[in-house]
């Protein structure tokens, strides 16, 4: 590092990480481990075979306060807030009067509260923004103190309930208090690998502690930053600042399924967020779309990375490759990018321009890798 | 036979007036698994500090420079089939090309060992 990087916040779970090896990068203003001894590829695998632990205790942990918290939420998001039943979580999204996304979202009805989760790179600008918009008709109140960590894969459930008896009776995106480890923490059975797994809550001063509990457990293994994008990726998750940003609408990064129907034209709470006469257009009549995000394979074995630009097959620009990487676990190249919705169709090949060179790719359907969540 | 290192963390081992060219110990660990390379043609002629390959693993891709100016007289066919030998034998079966030398005095700019110890050590 030289002397004009700016200084690094640290998780609490930092000295473990250099303990276990890792190779700790700058990430959303923290230092993150990026990989630790066992590299990417085994890291990646072992998530998809056994569990993996993620330290994202970078991510903005927040919770809105009084009777009035889902209604004030709502007027942010095209997301239906108030009526998401006590003990459920959903996906949302922060949007601009543009109907750009800010940031994505978990947020879990607590009963007593909402729980929310965004990213790191965003939280100041998020909190900012939801305390500006709401704080009249809700308490915000950001949970710095807390830590976050992920526990993904097949075997995550058998490795936590030894931890914590109760945990397998969570379904997908549903969560709960539970005590693991001696630790008070707040779980979510959800996960942004595409796998079955669990979020975790804790206090900063209990994650070191449960972080080593569930290391001890014989599937658990520590995973780093670069498996965790590889793992997203595969599963067709978006990821914040690549894939949507301020300038991509829901309906364009086809996010469709995240504005559920009661905020649709015709539904009881239809608008009433930002951006909405122009999402909502874009929902009802997709011809005014310009372009729309797929799911691209390579059809050769080459790479194609973020910022690829997308040809037809002859040779007129269409659009670009917003991530893509060769994935793991199926061992050929996969992307996510934008195109012309004339070009969107499932199945149509593209060519990705690789150093000049154009490499055909399909447009697939995602996710790439079959997901895998618990849903009872 | 000397082996020389580049500021780019390529190695290379010389001779007479070919060089086998190669990515070190330190470049495979920092790129991590590697998963591609693309190799330049035989017979293809670069000058020196030219892009002449790609090495990528999963979370990063880096341009592989021509470290002496010359033509490719063989490429390491082994090394595109499996990658990972760039990590596995860096310096031996994970070999990339061999060069024949146009400009034998650009190796005298070169590292040596400890010189590109210390380089891969500061960087």
């Amino acid at each position: 590092m030289s002397a004009t990087d700016p200084i690094l916040l640290t998780t609490p779970l930092h000295d473990l990480h250099v303990e276990l090896g890792a190779r700790m990068v700058p990430f959303a203003g923290y230092a993150m481990p990026v990989q630790y001894p066992a590299g990417l590829m085994a890291e990646h695998l072992h998530t998809r075979t056994a569990a993996g632990l993620f330290d994202v205790s970078h991510m903005g942990q927040l919770r809105l306060v009084g009777v009035d918290a889902a209604a004030a939420l709502e007027t942010l998001m095209p997301v239906d807030v108030m009526g998401l039943p006590a003990g459920k979580q959903r996906y949302g999204l922060l949007l601009n009067d543009d109907g750009g996304i800010i940031d994505d979202l978990m947020f879990v009805n607590r009963g007593s509260d909402i729980f929310v989760i965004v990213n790191g790179a965003c939280k100041i600008g998020d909190i900012a923004h939801i305390q500006k918009n709401i704080s009249a008709r809700c308490n915000v109140v950001p949970m710095p103190e807390m830590a976050l960590m992920a526990l993904q894969g097949p075997h995550a459930v058998n490795a936590l309930e030894r931890l914590a008896p109760g945990v397998e009776k969570l379904v997908f995106m549903t969560g709960g208090r539970f005590t693991v480890a001696g630790c008070d923490c707040f779980l979510t059975r959800s996960g942004y690998t595409g796998e079955d797994g669990f979020e975790i809550s804790v206090h900063e001063s209990q994650a070191d502690t449960l972080a080593r509990a569930l290391l001890a457990q014989p599937e658990v293994k520590p995973i780093g930053l670069g498996a965790r994008n590889s793992l997203r990726l595969e599963a067709g998750l978006c990821l914040y600042g690549n894939d949507i940003d301020t300038t991509t609408t829901p309906i364009e990064a086809n996010l469709n399924w995240a504005i559920q129907k009661v905020r649709r034209t015709h539904g009881a709470r239809a608008g009433g967020f930002p951006g909405a006469e122009k999402i909502l257009a874009q929902l009802d009549n997709p011809s005014l779309l310009e372009r729309v995000r797929v799911g691209l394979i390579a059809l050769e074995r080459i790479p194609v990375r973020d910022h690829a630009e997308l040809q037809s097959m002859d040779g007129a620009p269409i659009g670009d490759v917003t991530s893509g990487l060769l994935a793991p676990s199926i061992n050929q190249p996969i992307a996510i990018g934008y195109v012309k919705p004339e070009f969107a169709t499932i199945g149509s090949t593209i060519n990705a321009i690789v150093r000049g060179q154009p490499v055909a790719m399909q447009v697939s359907a995602m996710p790439f890798v079959p997901n895998r969540y618990f849903r009872g | 036979m000397t082996l020389k290192y580049t500021e780019d963390h390529e190695w290379l081992k010389i001779d007479g007036d070919t060089a086998t060219v190669g990515i070190t110990v330190h470049a495979q660990d920092a790129l991590g698994d590697v998963v591609f390379v693309d190799l330049p043609a035989v017979g293809t002629s670069f000058a020196q500090k030219e892009v002449a390959g790609v090495v990528e693993s999963v979370k990063a891709a880096a341009d592989v420079y021509m470290p002496v100016s010359g033509e490719i007289i063989e490429i390491n066919q082994a090394l595109k089939d499996d990658p990972s030998l760039a990590n596995s034998d860096p310096l031996g079966t994970g070999w990339f090309f061999k060069v024949k030398l146009s400009e034998k005095s650009q190796l005298d700019a070169l590292l040596d060992e400890s010189a590109y110890a210390q380089f891969s050590k500061d960087a």
